[in-house]
């Protein structure tokens, strides 16, 4: 059974890099802070002050736990639990690259499960995030944590909508779910930017949106709320929710650059393969890591873009967000998909 | 609003450029254990009661400083010189306790103008350190009083002349 024992591998390795990337996300987010507020950021920890996020797990865990007394303890305990658990399933299905070959073996993918259904999926976990910001709010007993929650999901449904329908436009295009097939279909330098720039933009809104990032970060926000949904929690459980955050935002990141940015795929991929090893194995496997290089540096200009932007513009009021969402972003998300399909079938008409 | 500033992404843009030349910048942090800000030459910090060439004290116990002392922060006993102390201090008449209080002082420098004989000065280098107790901030001559060693050596302590 090799392929299992690869497979769990693979498994164990995306999950190890998920987490690797959001505790260092949290290390990016500090230096990308102090750097575009003129400052220089954590340095005393560690060379440049990379061993921070050691410093921040140590400091979280012994900080003193605490249960409100009118709360209800399994809720408690399940809200973190959920957000934590929904950030670490979605990047399952990602295709980190494409495949590796080795003699007598069959081809290894650089994926954790192949499933053709990975957009599905992938809307299916992220909306059950929602669910550990709900439950934590409402499991505090706290007003400013419920009402934090509460626009926390009201705010997730909403953009969840108009991000469901800025994908139709891509699926109506590769005509699959399946994100490895997505990718390969971007070949090289076919990117689907090129073809979908409006929905690519729609996307990138409510990405920001559903990870609960500025300008969206209307369920936490310190002048209206406290702390908002996690007003009541200290310790761990808060860092599994801030944790839970930065994994969303790797996977949102990651979501991005798979559809719109071509995944693993590189300009002159083709011809690098052909001219870079007469052992044909040898060229696909280097490719294979090129790419999967490649793919990581669009995730880190992702996670980099997301800190960009959290640092440049102000909050949304609610109303302004509410009105964003469901009167700008949904209307034009359906807008983009007449087009599209007025270009697909144009495109067939003339033969393309 | 035009229909540009209605699509927001415009200033979006412009605002990420802002913050991207920010990004660049050179950074405004002192890494302060290591790194001191330079202090100016006129700051008045920490006072000193200075010795003369021959490390006797300066101070004549005039009371001058006190009287000149808008905060009311400078008390001193006066005391007579005895035979044999020549050596310690320069005229017949010594301050016997001289004490700050570093919590009136408001740092001022009228003491340093008021005295004749030169021997209070506030340091330029040297700030008021933090306490954790209000009596550590009753300065006496045991820290105030210029250190022996140091009596004609310009280099460890810098004075506003």
């Amino acid at each position: 059974m090799p392929i299992l024992a690869i497979q769990a591998i693979i498994i164990i390795t995306i999950f190890g890099i998920t987490l690797l990337i959001a505790t260092y996300s949290t290390y990016a987010e500090r230096k990308v802070a102090a750097f575009l507020q003129d400052r220089i950021g954590p340095n005393r920890a560690g060379p440049f002050g990379l061993a921070q996020p050691l410093a921040d797990a140590v400091k979280m865990f012994f900080k003193e736990e605490f249960i409100p007394a009118k709360s209800n303890k399994w809720l408690f305990i399940a809200g973190p639990s959920l957000a934590m658990l929904t950030a670490c399933m979605s990047s399952a299905v990602i295709p980190f690259g494409n495949t590796l070959r080795f003699e007598g073996l069959p081809e290894i993918r650089l994926q954790a499960i192949e499933v053709n259904i990975g957009m599905l999926y992938i809307f299916g976990v992220v909306s059950l995030g929602v669910y550990g910001v709900m439950i934590g709010g409402w499991a505090s007993n706290n007003k400013f944590s419920l009402l934090g929650a509460v626009r926390a999901a009201s705010q997730n449904i909403s953009y969840e909508l108009a991000m469901g329908l800025s994908i139709i436009a891509i699926l109506m295009m590769t005509g699959t779910l399946s994100l490895r097939e997505i990718s390969l279909q971007q070949h090289g330098f076919n990117w689907n930017i090129w073809y979908q720039p409006l929905g690519f933009i729609i996307f990138l809104v409510c990405a920001f949106a559903e990870t609960n990032r500025t300008p969206f970060d209307l369920p936490e926000c310190e002048t209206e709320l406290i702390g908002g949904y996690h007003t009541e929690y200290s310790s761990m459980k808060l860092g599994l929710y801030l944790f839970a955050e930065y994994i969303n935002i790797f996977v949102a990141s990651a979501v991005m650059s798979t559809l719109y940015f071509g995944g693993f795929n590189f300009p002159g991929m083709d011809w690098l393969e052909a001219n870079i090893s007469k052992d044909p194995q040898l060229a696909h496997n280097i490719v294979t890591i090129l790419g999967t290089v490649v793919l990581f540096a669009k995730i880190f200009f992702f996670i980099f873009f997301f800190m960009w932007v959290r640092w440049t513009l102000p909050r949304f009021r609610y109303d302004q967000l509410m009105n964003l969402g469901w009167k700008v972003l949904i209307p034009l998300a359906i807008l983009n998909i007449v087009l599209t399909g007025g270009g697909i079938l144009l495109g067939e008409k003339l033969g393309w | 609003m035009t229909i540009a500033e209605k699509m927001y992404l415009p200033a979006v843009f412009q605002g990420l450029s802002i913050t991207m030349r920010h990004f660049f910048k050179k950074k405004a942090t002192i890494q302060y254990p290591e790194q001191q800000r330079p202090i100016g030459k006129e700051f008045r910090g920490l006072h000193v009661l200075r010795r003369d060439e021959k490390n006797r004290e300066r101070c004549t116990a005039c009371g001058l400083c006190a009287v000149a002392c808008p905060a009311e922060a400078i008390t001193m006993v006066a005391g007579e010189r005895k035979k044999g102390e020549e050596h310690l201090y320069r005229e017949e008449k010594y301050a016997v306790t001289y004490e700050i209080n570093m919590l009136r002082c408001i740092f001022c420098g009228l003491c340093e103008e008021a005295c004749p004989k030169e021997a209070v000065f506030l340091q330029n280098n040297k700030m008021a350190p933090p306490r954790y107790e209000r009596d550590e901030f009753i300065y006496g001559k045991d820290r105030l009083l210029e250190p022996l060693d140091a009596g004609n050596s310009k280099e460890n302590i810098k004075y506003r002349y």
